[in-house]
């Protein structure tokens, strides 16, 4: 078994190694739970993947086939077409396009802007410095809902309806949340070199750009994927500001599909959404470890 | 002010003012963003909502006449019930499933990191694709979920089309998402130090004191901390309810989100959407302070001792 400080490589929590649970150091009492709970955690896999299962096996599934009963589970001809028909029914690659503009665009923003923030409040020295963190923070607990009408109104009047722009700028102003995951991982990186660094006449620029960018690469990474996440699937801002076919993201016109055809065409839908969840899916095992990381820094530290 | 002043054109402070400076350049982008997108649009949101605002006409002053109507509004309520169980039944349920999932993530189980894997992927998906897949597991005739209670001699219900299972629905798939709770007790577990174990264990704790004495308080925090993000959260239910069921049938899962975004981008009523938006940060902000004031007697913090 791996240890943590193997699984949480970069982690700046203090994580001992993974102890071994005591009730289980008694060997009287150690096989019978042991084979109860490798059998609990084994059928609640099975039963955690079933959806996904489900949407995988409808994909390739005949139309036909979709209402067979009792279901089939593996589809008698694998129908790759599904995936051909789908992309063709709706304009797939459009709104893919559409996405990864926005989507890339934003995670450009959300990186360079925080981490910049990040930096100020992790390294730099100023009187309103805890005042405007104790602004940042509290600015995480309001509901996105009382910012709606009037962000909206504010766009619209900038003529920004129907543009990527109301989807992207807002990205590059920081987000408090990634500011704060940053500011934390920042403050673990050892003062010296910036001291060093200042000794030897490098401005702030060059130590933010030479010394901790460097060093806040898994940090950086962890912002960039769960910005690339939140983005790619969001619904309720690309709802709002986009209405013309032309400039739909994926999940907008995931969404319009549904009804598109009176009846809802299973095999389609369930291809057309394996072919959006597939850059997230590849994302999480590519990324797992930040992944988990970043997660973890997110929600232990209050 | 005149303090700082002063120093930004001292001797002594040149360098202090310096760095004054650079710590508000470094942080513009958050200054100016926090100014734009955050507090001009929530005071804006609080004007708007003393007012009757259609867009096509100027903003109309009606004092306090949205927040009475919320008082009167059926749909209002019937709203907030929704929401309200939901968050009950997901957050609940919510944390149970993550702290449980936790405590057998933490056994020494061949193939452990695969199961991890396994449980954590739900919960980094989500949006339509997710509440696609869900309609159909759903679906009372042909979805798998009813196919396996029949397999087990259980007539399904009608789920999403059903107003008593609606909402169950809803919070079943939420459960689906507790890979990412899960994730994070599972580290706060990790993080609990050998030697307290030890020490109950010297002491003579059998593993259910050890379990109620050690585990528990340590990881409360953690739990604590997630609590208040998902009843936040839980409240902002938005996307499911709107492609799933846009909040029928019979207004049965109408979200208070998704009632909100209807006031405001299909009914036009800007200023009622406010004024809901503002009750609704009243309700969030009084359900966080409910839980804060009861941590002191559930959560323990190392270094305070507990009275």
């Amino acid at each position: 078994m791996r240890t943590e400080t193997e699984a949480f490589p970069h982690s700046t929590l203090p994580v001992p190694r993974a102890a071994v649970p005591l009730w289980r150091r008694r060997s009287l009492r150690r096989r019978l739970p042991l084979v109860g709970t490798n059998l609990v955690i084994l059928i609640g896999a099975f039963v955690v993947s079933i959806p996904l299962l489900w949407m995988l096996s409808t994909s390739v599934k005949d139309p036909g086939d979709v209402f067979l009963q009792p279901p089939q589970w593996i589809p008698s001809v694998f129908r790759w077409a599904n995936y051909a028909e789908a992309v063709n029914a709706i304009p797939f690659w459009t709104y893919t396009t559409n996405s990864i503009i926005i989507t890339a665009l934003g995670v450009i923003g959300e990186v360079v802007s925080c981490s910049l923030v990040a930096y100020a409040f992790a390294r730099l020295r100023s009187r309103d410095k805890d005042v405007l963190f104790l602004i940042l923070l509290s600015t995480m607990m309001l509901p996105g809902e009382v910012k709606l009408v009037p962000t909206y109104l504010m766009f619209r009047w900038f003529g920004w309806l129907n543009t990527f722009l109301p989807l992207v700028v807002p990205h590059f102003f920081g987000g408090a949340f990634y500011i704060f995951l940053l500011r934390q991982f920042f403050l673990t990186l050892p003062l010296e070199m910036d001291e060093a660094a200042k000794v030897d006449g490098a401005g702030y620029l060059r130590i933010f750009w030479n010394i901790i960018l460097p060093l806040a690469k898994p940090a950086l990474a962890t912002v960039a994927i769960f910005s690339f996440y939140s983005i790619w699937n969001d619904f309720l801002s690309p709802l709002i500001y986009l209405s013309k076919e032309d400039n739909y993201t994926l999940p907008l016109g995931l969404q319009a599909f549904i009804g598109a055809y009176g009846v809802i065409h299973w095999t389609w839908l369930m291809a057309a959404s394996v072919l959006a969840l597939i850059p997230c899916v590849v994302i999480f095992f590519t990324f797992q470890r930040w992944f988990i990381e970043g997660a973890v820094l997110s929600g232990l530290k209050g | 002010m005149v303090q700082s002043l002063a120093s930004w054109f001292g001797g002594r402070g040149k360098l202090e003012a310096r760095e004054e400076i650079a710590f508000h350049l470094f942080a513009a982008p958050w200054l100016i963003g926090f100014l734009v997108f955050t507090a001009y649009p929530t005071l804006a949101s609080f004007f708007l909502s003393f007012t009757h605002y259609e867009v096509i006409t100027p903003a109309q002053w009606i004092g306090l006449d949205n927040y009475l109507f919320v008082l009167h509004d059926p749909l209002f309520w019937q709203s907030l019930q929704v929401t309200a169980l939901y968050a009950v039944g997901s957050v609940s349920l919510g944390v149970t499933f993550a702290f449980l999932l936790a405590l057998l993530m933490n056994q020494p189980v061949p193939g452990i990191s695969v199961y991890r894997t396994l449980y954590y992927l739900p919960s980094t998906i989500s949006g339509v694709p997710v509440a696609l897949l869900w309609m159909w597991v759903f679906d009372p005739a042909f979805g798998v979920l009813n196919n396996v209670l029949k397999f087990f001699g259980i007539q399904g219900p009608q789920w999403l089309f059903s107003t008593t299972w609606v909402l169950p629905a809803f919070i079943i798939m939420s459960l689906w998402g507790v890979g990412g709770a899960m994730v994070i007790y599972l580290a706060g577990l990790q993080g609990i130090p050998r030697h307290l174990y030890e020490a109950a264990e010297l002491d003579g704790a059998t593993a259910v004191t050890r379990f109620r004495h050690v585990t528990i308080p340590m990881v409360s925090p953690v739990i604590f901390f997630n609590l208040i993000l998902s009843i936040i959260g839980s409240f902002q239910t938005f996307t499911a309810a709107y492609v799933m069921t846009s909040g029928g049938p019979a207004n049965a899962s109408l979200f208070y989100a998704l009632y909100l975004y209807q006031n405001a981008f299909q009914f036009f009523k800007m200023g009622y959407a406010s004024a809901l938006a503002w009750v609704l940060l009243v309700i969030i902000l009084a359900l966080s302070m409910v839980v804060i004031q009861s941590s002191p007697y559930w959560v323990y913090y190392e270094g305070k001792l507990k009275g």
